[in-house]
This record gives structure tokens, C-alpha cells and sequence, in this order.
């Protein structure tokens, strides 16, 4: 199978790949995906007070489609408030980096990676965040 | 890029130059049809092709006239297997088979049952891909009518122990089937031995060109009978007609006497690299896992999980190093190996594996150079992967609460 040069210049360059701790209180942390399945996605953003992703980190146990997924969701989700992250949709990162049939699953796991990183942060800081508001208080955290 | 290195000898090999040189002038001033019975064109392709099946029955230990030609061995293996529950349907209808063995064996074993032609047992294998003849023994009835056992397995190189399953079926009169694609010409292959009655073997797995299969059928002791697939001309003994192949057959043969006078050379050679390679790789990283038998296995296989890398990903990292995965990324069915999941690997670790297949024209230069970029990438990987990071963590991932899709 023939990658597409994105895919390639992700999987050969990743962007942000690390890890932050989990107990920052700005962290959120989405694993998605499992083992068995070939893949395991890790994301992770580091989210301000004003609700603005300011930073990523990605790690992915997965082929190179799955890998340059999550690269390329790194890259797009920084600046982005909560409500614009939460609708990157698959098909954009299909389109992005002309993913085959085969491998729209990568792409459907990064949406699902952002949409679990998302949910984790706002879970440890209350429920109250529906619209960007002011984050709770950190007690919330479950880490 | 320099020059990509080829380390994928199981699914095919590259053809010797010896063969080539053999070959060559059957497709130009050799060109008779070996069916033709009245000029000397015809005379020549047919000496060809008689020296060609000596020099065959002379590496398995099987008469000249024994040999049937096919386009390979997935012909060989449906010719053998139908042609047996089509010719013997009177006596019983069952087959005994195993769960490791190649697709060309499976896919005509459920073609059989799916049409009511046929009941299949198979056999499992223990966690090194061994077949325990017990298993054989005990799956025998009065109807049953063949068994078909695969010599060394395409995947994992484990070697089955086919002298002890002929002994069975030659006792109990049932027809012995193996398919040797992988084990012909590269260890000893001797179907008076090992009771074999029926095998199928390929030219391209030794050196020979594409296109050129060949199916043992014994004449003697039992004489095999088949019903053949296709009607025509009544070559071959009747069993597979159709022009013979004269150029792919010439090389055939070549190919397998270069197999066996230099068997017992090449083999010694082909277990240092592969031990070198084994060596290189583990000794300098973590969390492998060798797939199949230590010791009872082909001496060109290394089958290796890279536990929390996924396969593909390392093969898309070695574009340099030709070789092949158990990764579901990379076969066609979207499924990680059934050959690995029979051996009880997880799925997890199956998506890791990769298959290393050394052959005639690697080199220790080639086999250092593989193991330091698969070091390289298996590290590089390691540090992208969240589950290396977890398992360093100390995190039980078989009880980790994974968010499945």
C-alpha cells in the first residue's frame, strides 16, 4: 500500500509526541482505542482558564496512518477553544491526509482521542464547563 | 535510500542465475511442446522435462514419473485434496488437517464442507505450532479418507513431525498429504520415509521461477488416485492437463538439484545468520517474544513479536529491510495472523510481529545491518507508544479499562 506523502512526513516527523503529567490540573488525558485492536491512541491537552487548548502531546501504539492521525490532530487542535475542537470531525483528517478506505478507522480514533481528552479535563474540573466558562475547582480531578 | 535488503525468502525467492542460465534457451530454440511425439522439437522439450522430474524425485526421494506438474502450489494442494474426495468418494469423506496450515489448504477444506463434499477436522497445535500425532490418531474414523499436514509452516517455520503422522496413516490406510512448499530444498524432504503419499511443492520457494508447482503422487505402495480438476489432453498421467510449462519446469528441476547439493552447506549457513540475527535483536532490546519452536523450525525463519509496536508502523520505519508482519494492517483480511492466534499469542502481541525470512543470497553484512535499523526503529516506536510507556509505568494493560470503538 502506498502512503500518502502527509502520512509519511508525520510518521517520519511526528509533532508533539510525549507525554504530560497527568496530575497537571490542565491536563486532560483521552486513551482510546485498545491492544488487541492494532491500535492505542494517547492524547493529551493542556487547557487554560479561558478554555483554549494551549499545548498537545500524542503517544500512539498503532501503523503509520494511526500514528500521523494523531500527529496531525496535535497540530490542528492547538489554539482551538473546546467548541472548536469538538467539531473536528474524521472526514477532515481523512481529506487532510488522504487516508485510504482501510485506514479511516486511524481517523475516527483521533476524533475520538480529542473528544476523550476533552471529557477527562472538563470531568476534573466539574461538569461546569459546557460553553467555555471558568474551569472549577481542581479537587475535581479523578487522576 | 541505498539498496533495500531482502529478508522475505517465505513468500518468495529470488531466482539463482544457475536456473535463469538453465532456462533460457526453452523459450527460444527450445521451444517444442514436450507433448509433441513426431520431431526433434518436440523429443528435446520432453528430455528436458524427464530430466527435470529426475532431478525432483531425486531431492524427495521419489520416482521421475511420480511427479505431476501445476502452476504452483495452490493448484497442487486443490488437486490433491479434491481430487482425492472426488476419487474416493465411496470409501469415506473425511479429511484431517491442522489450523496452521496455509490458506490453499483451508479455503479448499471449507470450499469442500460448504458443498457438503466434504467433514474436516482441525487439528490444533500447541504454543509452538506443533501437531501431536496423538491427535491425528484420534481423530481418525472409518471415513476417514485423507490427511493433510504441512511439512514446515510458512509463518512461524515450525517443522511438523510428518514421519510419525505417515506411520499412522500408513497403518491405518488412509492417504498422507503435506504440503512442503516451505520445507522442499531447504531440509530433507523424503516421501518414502515419511510415508507420503501425496505432496505439493513450488519452484519459486527454492530459487525457481513463479508459475511452476508440482504435485508428488504415489505410483506404488499405495498406487494415488485422483479425479483431475480440469479436462483436456490427458497430460501428466491423466491428472492435470494442459502444456507443460517447459521452460519453468526445466528451471524447476535445476533448482532443486542446486537444493540439494548444497543443502547441508547453506543450511549451516542460513542458522548462523539466523542465530545472529536472533542474538542481535535480543540481546539489545526488551520485550520480544520468538514465535514458534526453538529448535524444530526452519533455518531461514525468525518470527519475532515487538511487544508495543505495531507491526505495520515498523515495517513503514524499515522501507530499507523487505519483510513481512502478522499485523492485521497488512494482510488482507484485516485480522492479525490465525496462525499466531492458534498458537494461543494474544492479539496484542500478534499485531507486533514481524517475520524475518533468510535465504540463499543474504549475508551477514545484511543481517547486521537489519538488526541495527530494527533496533532503531523498534526504539524509536517504543518512545511514540503509550502502551510501553504504561507497561514501564507498572500498568497491568490485560486489566486496563481500554475505551474500545
Amino acid at each position: 500500500m502506498a502512503y500518502s506523502d502527509k502520512v509519511i512526513d508525520h510518521y517520519e516527523n511526528p509533532r508533539n509526541v510525549g507525554s504530560f503529567s497527568k496530575d497537571e490540573p490542565d491536563v486532560g488525558t483521552g486513551i482510546v482505542g485498545a491492544p488487541e485492536c492494532g491500535d492505542v491512541m494517547k492524547l493529551q491537552l493542556k487547557i487554560n482558564d479561558a478554555g483554549v487548548i494551549e499545548d498537545a502531546r500524542f503517544k500512539t501504539f498503532g501503523c503509520g496512518s494511526a500514528i500521523a492521525s494523531s500527529s496531525y490532530v496535535t497540530e490542528l487542535v492547538k489554539g482551538k477553544s473546546l467548541e472548536d475542537a469538538l467539531t473536528i470531525k474524521n472526514t477532515q483528517i481523512v481529506e487532510d491526509l488522504s487516508l485510504p478506505p482501510v485506514k479511516i478507522h486511524c481517523s475516527v480514533l483521533a476524533e475520538d482521542a480529542i473528544k476523550a481528552a476533552i471529557s477527562d479535563w472538563k470531568k476534573r474540573h466539574g461538569e461546569s464547563l459546557e460553553a467555555g466558562s471558568k474551569p472549577a475547582d481542581k479537587a475535581a480531578s479523578n487522576q | 535510500m541505498g539498496r533495500v535488503i531482502y529478508m522475505d525468502n517465505h513468500a518468495t525467492t529470488p531466482m539463482d542465475p544457475r536456473v535463469l542460465e538453465a532456462m533460457l534457451p526453452y523459450f527460444t530454440d527450445k521451444f517444442g511442446n514436450a507433448a509433441s511425439r513426431n520431431h526433434q522439437f518436440g523429443w528435446d522439450a520432453e528430455a528436458a522435462v524427464d530430466q527435470a522430474r529426475d532431478q525432483m524425485g531425486r531431492l524427495i526421494n521419489a520416482k521421475a514419473k511420480e511427479i505431476i506438474f501445476t502452476s504452483g502450489a495452490t493448484e497442487s494442494d486443490n488437486l490433491a485434496i479434491k481430487g482425492v474426495v472426488e476419487f474416493y468418494k465411496d470409501k469415506g469423506n473425511h479429511i484431517i488437517t491442522a489450523v496452521t496450515e496455509h490458506k490453499a489448504i483451508l479455503d479448499t477444506c471449507k470450499a469442500l464442507e460448504r458443498t457438503g463434499k466434504a467433514r474436516v477436522t482441525y487439528l490444533p497445535v500447541d504454543q509452538q505450532g506443533l501437531i501431536d500425532p496423538d491427535d491425528v490418531r484420534k481423530a481418525i474414523t472409518d471415513k476417514t479418507i485423507l490427511i493433510s499436514i504441512m511439512h514446515a509452516n510458512n509463518e512461524i517455520g515450525t517443522i511438523h513431525p510428518l514421519r510419525e503422522i505417515g506411520k499412522i496413516a500408513k497403518e491405518k490406510n488412509i492417504i498422507f498429504h503435506s504440503d512442503a512448499t516451505q520445507g522442499v530444498g531447504k531440509i530433507p524432504v523424503d516421501v518414502e520415509g515419511m510415508g507420503i503419499d501425496l505432496m505439493s511443492f513450488t519452484a519459486h520457494k527454492l530459487y525457481g521461477p513463479k508459475g511452476c508447482g508440482a504435485l508428488y503422487v504415489r505410483s506404488k505402495g499405495p498406487r494415488v488416485r485422483l479425479t483431475p480438476m480440469m479436462d483436456g489432453g490427458g497430460h501428466e498421467r491423466g491428472m492435470r492437463s494442459g502444456t507443460l510449462n517447459v521452460p519453468g519446469i526445466v528451471g524447476f528441476g535445476k533448482a532443486c538439484e542446486l537444493a540439494g547439493a548444497e543443502m547441508e552447506t547453506e543450511t549451516a549457513r542460513q542458522l548462523q545468520l539466523r542465530e545472529r540475527l536472533h542474538e542481535g535483536l535480543f540481546s539489545q532490546l526488551d520485550e520480544l517474544y520468538l514465535n514458534g519452536h526453538p529448535t524444530q523450525r526452519l533455518p531461514g525463519n525468525l518470527n519475532v513479536s515487538f511487544a508495543f509496536v505495531e507491526g505495520e508502523s515498523l515495517l513503514m520505519g524499515l522501507k530499507d529491510v523487505a519483510v513481512s508482519s502478522g499485523s492485521a494492517c497488512t494482510s488482507a483480511t484485516l485480522e492479525p495472523s490465525y496462525v499466531l492466534k492458534a498458537l494461543g499469542v494474544g492479539d496484542d502481541l500478534a499485531h507486533t510481529s514481524i517475520r524475518f525470512g533468510l535465504g540463499r543470497f543474504n549475508t551477514q553484512e545484511e543481517v547486521d545491518r537489519v538488526i541495527e535499523r530494527v533496533v532503531h526503529e523498534v526504539r524509536r516506536l517504543r518512545d511514540m507508544s503509550p502502551l510501553y510507556e504504561m507497561a514501564k509505568e507498572g500498568v497491568d494493560l490485560k486489566s486496563f479499562q481500554w475505551a474500545r470503538e
